[in-house]
């Protein structure tokens, strides 16, 4: 129970926010430059200004060279493909690109404007990737990519009609589905096996959409030859859950939940990158303490990610024991997490800001008492199962992917470590103070199964070596969340005490946050990959847009091509070392 | 208690052996519950144990739930938590977890359901055996959720009948359990009368 207090006037000084001014990212003049050097080098681009990356506007037809030649430059990493709607403008479309360079550790945002009836030259043969993209927006937008080998709809079932994420499209109009509405799916036969002869007759065989080993609603149609794969074909959208539409009918508060549900085994790393995002278009900074319980529940969320991963990975291969030895440090962090806010899997717990509530004042001897547990588990399961002859054999080389492919396919995270790049967005593009931190990139040679249980247990390791030296630092003093009434609710009891306080709480309530216009990108190392939220605002309480990027799209969008040569239990193998998280994929 | 089968399904009173239907209550041969339980203790005395074949049955099927988990999304990973050591459900004896709707009766949705997988949902519970149960977990089963969107399901009722609704947005792994158990409960009063 909380007593009342007297309090003084509130402190906020600061000046109120004025919408619809157009967001000034601070190093905008820096991007700028690169920009023009860009643009220069390109020649047939036009340069958009004062971005938070360099920002670059093609035309359409020069796409397909334009993204080529940035390509032989280095942007070698194809991050995202998505779309924006601007009806009231003459070409309505925003087709938007991503890419990085691993070289210059830079990136560059390229822009292409369309209209409603125009259609985009597909870049499907510059980067592998951008197959699944395309549709995606093709789905969403109804943008038409010419030359796309397989252009249908990706998330949304097939009797949908319309494009949900045009601006005039209803959210809550549903389309039913028949059973008789169903598509049938016909596996391509790989070329490598076309003509080969074997005695066994072909069989077409369904895995999912609901199969013990397809962790969460996935869809697998494989063709098999005897016992080998020789044409696979994926279906995704099982668990299309309109985040993106939901997201511009909520104000910036209320989208916290649904960044939860994305990647459900590390929901506050989710939270976290979303609120980043937020603050960077507001140019506001959570205070340094908030900071500090951001990093560590991250840390925490990944190690409960690989560990779901890594259990339940060892159950579809038949080793049921690691998946409920593991289990019981997961519940501890639980725990730990619940004790913090009060939830225990998806807590919702940051805000814009800061972080909803102080974490409780035995935080810190409650995760020494969990760092100093969990080395054990980790190193027990890794002797059960790494020199495990059976487990090898199950694991070594199977299912592997190139760090060419992988890079043409945009990976990131343990699965493009596990080929051998060491890309982390904690190193490449620090947040939350990670570079103050003492700790290394796991990398593993190979791209098989084997190199991913490998980096995904090293990274567990280097979780710990990070939460340790953020225990011994402790918490710093101060509030979790900022002081600006603007941005986040005053405290409960200054608000049944004071006038102002009162104002600003019911103006939160029914105005939200109201952050200038503009658009920004902020990224952040989930337990898969890059997780991106690239947010518009115009000015009003509601986002314009929201677009994430899923780290498990462009993994899983690759599985069908890994899997091609390997057999059924290989397959299942590989689907649960590249920790499919059906929300993430879905979004 | 010889047991027989019964020709009318309407009655839940078992039937002695040798007497056709009808000619039982003129002879005063079927009685009440409470009435025939006296009539048969008294002729075999404290030995036996007389019920209701039916509550036998409810009973038994309470107490032996296999569940499939069509586990979509969020609560599919609480489910996980629900099975696995630290909350064990084989505890109360529902741990055996099968994935084939041919060899389950109790389905519990775990998760989203949208339009997409809306027809995958009805095949398998149109699969399962009878006597089946549905156990709707979460708010997005049970209502769609805070998902109020052109894609989700809002509450899977619209397709299959539920038993129990268990809420939360996850539910915790206890909340889960407890749904069950009171699933249970439900089946062993006889209050759930399909097929």
């Amino acid at each position: 129970m909380s007593t009342l207090t007297k309090y003084s006037a509130i402190p906020y000084t600061g000046p109120a926010p004025t919408n619809r001014e157009p967001f000034v990212p601070a190093d905008a003049a820096k991007h700028d430059t690169r920009g023009e050097e860009l643009a220069a080098q390109l020649g047939n681009v036009a340069q958009e200004r004062g971005q938070d990356l360099p920002t670059l506007v093609a035309d359409k037809n020069d796409i397909v060279n334009v993204l080529t030649s940035l390509k032989t430059s280095g942007f070698t990493l194809p991050l995202d493909l998505w779309g924006v709607d601007y009806p009231n403008r003459d070409k309505r479309f925003d087709v938007m690109y991503q890419l990085y360079s691993l070289q210059n550790n830079e990136r560059v945002r390229l822009k292409v404007r369309v209209g409603e009836d125009e259609s985009v030259p597909t870049t499907t043969g510059v980067f592998k990737g951008y197959n699944w993209f395309e549709r995606e927006v093709f789905d969403m937008y109804g943008v038409k990519f010419d030359g796309h080998p397989n252009l249908r709809r990706i998330l949304t079932h097939e009797q949908f009609q319309g494009h949900p994420l045009r601006k005039d499209y209803d959210p809550a109009q549903r389309w039913l589905l028949t059973e008789q509405g169903v598509a049938k799916l016909e596996p391509k036969i790989d070329p490598r096996f076309e003509n080969v002869d074997t005695d066994f007759e072909r069989v077409t065989l369904n895995l999912g959409p609901s199969h013990p080993a397809t962790h969460g609603t996935l869809r697998i149609v494989v063709t098999l030859d005897g016992e080998t794969i020789i044409g696979a074909e994926s279906e995704i959208g099982y668990l299309h859950r309109c985040f993106e539409k939901m997201s511009e009918t909520h104000t910036y508060q209320q989208v916290i939940p649904f960044t939860d549900r994305l990647n459900y085994c590390s929901a506050i790393i989710n939270n976290v990158g979303y609120c980043m995002a937020v603050e960077k278009l507001l140019g506001i900074e959570a205070p340094s303490r908030a900071q500090h319980i951001r990093l560590m529940l991250s840390e925490f969320m990944r190690l409960s990610d690989h560990i779901i991963c890594i259990g339940t990975n060892l159950v579809d291969m038949g080793a049921l024991t690691n998946f409920w030895y593991l289990f019981q440090p997961r519940e501890e962090i639980l725990g730990l997490v619940e004790s913090c806010c009060g939830a225990r899997l998806l807590p919702s717990y940051t805000r814009i800001g800061g972080m909803a509530v102080d974490v409780p004042s035995n935080f810190l001897e409650n995760s020494q008492r969990l760092v100093n547990m969990l080395p054990k588990f980790i190193d027990d399961v890794e002797k059960l199962v790494m020199t495990n002859r059976i487990f090898r054999d199950r694991v070594d080389g199977v299912a592997p992917i190139s760090a060419e492919d992988a890079l043409s396919y945009g990976f990131t995270g343990p699965c493009l470590r596990a080929c051998g790049i060491p890309f982390d967005i904690r190193k490449a593009s620090p947040y939350l103070g990670y570079e103050t931190y003492d700790w290394n990139v796991p990398v593993a040679e190979g791209g098989d199964t084997y190199a991913r249980f490998l980096v995904r247990f090293e990274e567990m390791r280097q979780s710990l070596r990070i939460l340790q030296q953020a225990i011994n630092r402790g918490l710093p003093p101060g509030p979790v969340i900022v002081d600006n009434p603007y941005v986040a609710l005053p405290p409960k009891e200054k608000v049944y005490n004071e006038m102002e306080s009162l104002i600003y709480h019911f103006k939160m309530i029914m105005h939200g946050i109201q952050p200038p216009v503009g658009e920004t990108y902020f990224q952040v190392e989930g337990g898969n990959g890059e997780l991106g939220f690239y947010v518009v605002s115009d000015g009003t309480k509601n986002p314009y847009r929201v677009r994430v990027r899923p780290p498990c799209f462009p993994i899983f969008e690759a599985y069908t091509e890994m899997i091609t040569g390997q057999t059924i239990p290989d397959a299942i193998a590989a689907l649960g070392s590249l920790n499919i998280i059906a929300g993430e994929l879905d979004h | 208690m010889p047991i027989q089968k019964i020709e009318n399904s309407d009655s839940i009173i078992p039937r002695k052996a040798g007497v056709a239907p009808g000619e039982g209550a003129e002879k005063g041969l079927i009685t009440l519950p409470g009435e025939s339980e006296r009539e048969v203790e008294d002729l075999a005395g404290a030995s036996v144990l007389t019920t209701q074949l039916e509550k036998v049955v409810d009973w038994a099927r309470g107490n032996s739930l296999w569940p499939l988990p069509f586990g979509t999304a969020c609560c599919a990973i609480e489910f996980m938590s629900m099975v696995s050591s630290h909350y064990d459900i084989s505890r109360f004896g529902y741990e055996v977890v099968r994935f084939s709707p041919r060899q389950s009766d109790l389905l519990i949705v775990a998760g989203t359901i949208v339009d997409k997988i809306a027809p995958v949902l009805k095949k398998i519970y149109d699969q399962m055996p009878e006597p089946k149960y549905v156990i709707a977990m979460g708010a997005c089963a049970t209502s769609g959720g805070f998902y109020r969107a052109y894609h989700v399901v809002q509450g899977i009722d619209e397709i299959i009948p539920v038993d129990i609704w268990v809420p939360g947005c996850p539910p915790t792994p206890d909340g889960l359990m407890y749904g069950i158990l009171k699933l249970a409960d439900k089946i062993k009063r006889g209050e759930i009368k399909r097929g």
